[in-house]
């Protein structure tokens, strides 16, 4: 993987709430992320390719494919990141239909909320987030996001299940990022046990460092 | 008043904004998303926030007014402003909307109605505020000048 392998990253980004697509697609876009913004969990699986009949649906203005072509399953999206709670969709919906579809099942997903609940937390985790991200969203948030989808190619390239057979190649050290302070990347990552690195990464104890600076939580 | 002057009173605002709770963190970081690429990135998301929370206030007078408070509804709303009021970095709204929503959750009507009046009164503060800022930015750039972050 060379540079430029950043902007080769599509991210589809879910939230119903116009701020946080804005916020977050400029996150995602500072990050050298293409991405694509959809406000619900239903675009974003019509997005994904994921439909009833085999129509072509029409634009639609709540959906902003950010100069991308709306080109239903020829659009490889490396990573969805979506809010947890968004009307229309039951809590997990969307995740929990992108795991159960053999074509989707393989997409790192990444859910944000507003609200730190452990229970929700594991939850997500158990059907298949990659990571569980306190909202405001920060830059340095987004760095946990490189790995998963990195890790995605090289399955897709090697045909290879396991994470553990993968590790991590040398070059991650080599990917510059605009904003990037440090060239840190996340060592549980690397470890065997996936199970074991969300929860290094996402306990309770861990994400309360993400209060910090956040006044307020519920 | 001078170029230098001016950039001194924007930051005396900034600072004194944060200080009285106004803003947090988060409207720093928003600062640092922005850059000569997307030199209006603020503008657009406090622009947003101002719709939207406008949107939603109206949404929650007319529930508040209702014979029979949904509360779920009511909630529902709050739960938005929150959202919206952290991402940009708007503290005391987001602080409001707290207690809001446990009244929401005690279903106390009196307790509802007076965190209206109060998140509306942090809106129309927060709003004066950041549009002052937004004025003293440009004053800056039409004098030439660029915004000391």
């Amino acid at each position: 993987m060379g540079m430029a392998a950043d902007s080769e990253f599509h991210v589809l980004a879910v939230d119903d709430s116009i701020i946080d697509r804005k916020v977050i697609e400029r996150l995602l876009k500072t990050s050298s992320y293409q991405v694509t913004t959809v406000d619900s969990g239903s675009k974003a699986l019509e997005f994904l390719g994921l439909r009833e009949d085999d129509g072509i649906n029409p634009n639609t203005p709540s959906v902003s494919p950010n100069n991308h072509r709306w080109r239903l399953q020829e659009v490889e999206v490396n990573l969805v990141i979506t809010d947890y709670c968004m009307p229309g969709m039951t809590d997990y919906g969307l995740l929990k239909k992108i795991k159960e579809s053999s074509s989707l099942k393989n997409i790192p997903v990444v859910i944000m909320s507003s609200e730190n609940v452990p229970s929700r937390i594991s939850r997500c985790l158990e059907e298949g987030a990659e990571e569980f991200l306190l909202k405001p969203v920060k830059l340095s948030d987004l760095k946990k996001l490189r790995p998963h989808m990195l890790r995605t190619k090289i399955k897709s390239h090697n045909g290879k299940q396991e994470p553990e057979e993968l590790g991590m190649p040398d070059e991650k050290i080599g990917f510059p990022s605009p904003k990037q302070e440090e060239q840190q990347q996340q060592q549980p990552q690397s470890k065997n046990n996936k199970r074991k690195a969300m929860e290094e990464d996402v306990s309770p104890e861990r994400t309360r460092p993400r209060l910090n600076g956040i006044t307020t939580m519920v | 008043m001078d170029l230098v002057q001016l950039q001194r009173q924007l930051v005396d605002y900034k600072t004194s904004l944060y200080n009285e709770g106004f803003l947090d963190e988060q409207f720093t970081q928003l600062q640092e998303l922005q850059d000569e690429n997307n030199p209006d990135f603020v503008v657009e998301v406090v622009s947003l926030f101002f719709e939207d929370s406008e949107r939603l206030l109206n949404e929650l007078t007319k529930a508040l007014e209702q014979q029979s408070v949904d509360f779920k509804r009511v909630d529902a709303h709050v739960h938005q402003l929150k959202g919206s009021s952290s991402s940009i970095g708007a503290q005391r709204v987001q602080k409001v909307c707290i207690a809001f929503r446990n009244y929401c959750e005690e279903q106390n009507i009196e307790g509802c109605v007076k965190c209206l009046q109060q998140v509306r009164h942090e809106y129309s503060l927060v709003k004066t505020k950041l549009e002052s800022m937004f004025q003293l930015q440009q004053q800056i750039l039409s004098a030439g000048g660029s915004i000391p972050m």
